[in-house]
């Protein structure tokens, strides 16, 4: 990542770059698959889930820097799955108490979280070598880039799918969101949009949109530098 | 540690302090669940309670009735032999209908929960789906917020739809099925009709006069 930069000098500009653009974790890591294929059937679904998802980063970069000394090496990925599934298991029972209109449309992919590697994959990388504070806003800006993908890809599908832009975003995001809610009055949908083979269509078209603009866009950013090919998720 | 060093043999104490180290981790990561559960709990239930109370409110009107449906329970062995809870709907001292959940075998994804409000005289008040993992955008259309599907039910009873025509139409039924869904409405369709069969086999301890509780605070009240 941004190792080359002078020592001990966080490059906040590059995180932000890295989380939503360059180190994107669907469109260039192409981590978190799973989720991104069950949830973003509809817009609302993608916005939820990266939001939850949000939280969770947040939290676990958070953490993770802050235990990293005392993390043993040997035992370092059971010691990130424990404190990510804690984190997880309490945003649930938190949504569950307190914003449980939202828990209820989410319900069974929150657990899910636990399963999402690039949350594990950002405490092996980033937080558990960083300090502090660039870890929690890697996490912030991993998780931006992951809702802003869900939303993307939730739109598309939506609209291809089922005809309707942002449907129950009232029931996620309260009544003062219903004028967002469209519906296109001509076009019924297209059922392979909203199924998983679906996703991975328009998926695929997705990252061969951003390799064609990333194409276009390297004259303009020859002074950066280019990012290395996402790492794998190796770890799990 | 220094029995570590005490020892002639070259102990290695390395896994020792590994498995202390995740036992701590996950002692602090039980301990702060518990903490999470003791504080979500109580809202948790109180959350489910409302929910209870606003799809007991759906499934039997409440302008039918003029007592508190979640404080007049019966509880009523099911077909299964597991215990069904009956929510009664009074007026008065008439009762007018019941609301108890019925849970179905495997739909396409899981067991589906409903809850459905049936008349004094068997007749269908009202139908909803608690819980079901359906697939989104295709089985979920047996929601309320999704679809109108599931009122298809309402003002039907065994008198003015025959058993057999209990069924989607592919079936041969009067139900319609969701286009590239037919398992999910199958299934609730099949289970609404159980829980029909339910109030017709069980008539005697339905209607049965409850355990007297007429003023259940006025006893209280001397304490208060």
């Amino acid at each position: 990542m941004a190792d080359d930069t002078a020592p001990e000098r966080t490059d906040y500009k590059a995180i932000t770059l890295d989380g939503l653009w360059d180190n994107n974790v669907i469109f260039s890591q192409l981590l978190a698959l799973c989720p991104l294929l069950a949830v973003t059937s509809t817009a609302t679904n993608g916005l939820g889930m990266g939001l939850a998802t949000t939280v969770v980063l947040v939290a676990s970069g958070l953490s993770i820097s802050l235990l990293r000394s005392l993390i043993p090496p040997d035992v370092r990925i059971p010691a990130f799955v424990l404190v990510i599934a804690t984190l997880v298991t309490l945003v649930d029972m938190a949504m569950n108490a307190w914003v449980h209109e939202l828990h209820k449309v989410l319900g069974l992919f929150i657990p899910l979280i636990v399963t999402n590697c690039a949350i594990l994959g950002r405490a092996e990388i980033f937080a558990s070598k960083k300090s502090v504070a660039p870890s929690t806003y890697d996490g912030l800006m991993m998780g931006m880039g992951f809702t802003a993908a869900l939303v993307v890809l939730g739109a598309i599908r939506e609209v291809l799918g089922s005809g309707t832009l942002f449907a129950g975003a009232s029931l996620l995001l309260g009544n003062a969101f219903k004028s967002i809610e469209m519906n296109i009055a001509v076009y019924d949908g297209m059922l392979l949009f909203a199924l998983p083979p679906g996703g991975f269509v328009v998926l695929g078209f997705v990252l061969a949109g951003k390799r064609v603009l990333d194409q276009k866009l390297k004259p303009w950013r020859k002074g950066q530098p280019k990012q290395t090919d996402a790492p794998a998720c190796h770890t799990v | 540690m220094s029995e570590a060093s005490s020892t002639n043999l070259k102990f290695d104490k390395k896994p020792f302090v590994l498995a202390v180290t995740l036992t701590l981790f996950a002692t602090v990561a039980a301990a702060l669940l518990a903490f999470g559960d003791a504080k979500t709990r109580p809202e948790i239930a109180l959350r489910l309670a409302e929910d209870l109370n606003a799809i007991l409110s759906q499934v039997v009107p409440a302008k039918l009735h003029d007592n508190e449906l979640s404080k007049d329970t019966l509880i009523i062995t099911g077909p299964d032999g597991t215990p069904v809870t009956v929510y009664r709907a009074r007026q008065g001292e008439h009762i007018i209908g019941f609301a108890y959940p019925v849970t179905s075998e495997s739909g396409y994804a899981g067991p589906i929960e409903l809850v459905m409000g049936v008349s004094a005289k068997g007749e269908i008040l009202g139908v909803r789906v608690l819980s079901h993992t359906e697939t989104p955008g295709l089985g979920d259309q047996i929601e309320i917020q999704k679809s109108d599907w599931i009122l298809s039910f309402n003002g039907l009873s065994f008198a003015n739809l025959a058993p057999d025509k209990w069924g989607v139409k592919k079936d041969g039924g009067t139900f319609d099925q969701f286009s590239g869904a037919t398992i999910t409405p199958r299934t609730v369709v099949k289970t609404v009709k159980q829980g029909l069969t339910f109030f017709h086999d069980h008539q005697s301890a339905l209607f049965a006069p409850a355990p007297i509780s007429p003023t259940p605070k006025s006893g209280e009240t001397t304490h208060g």
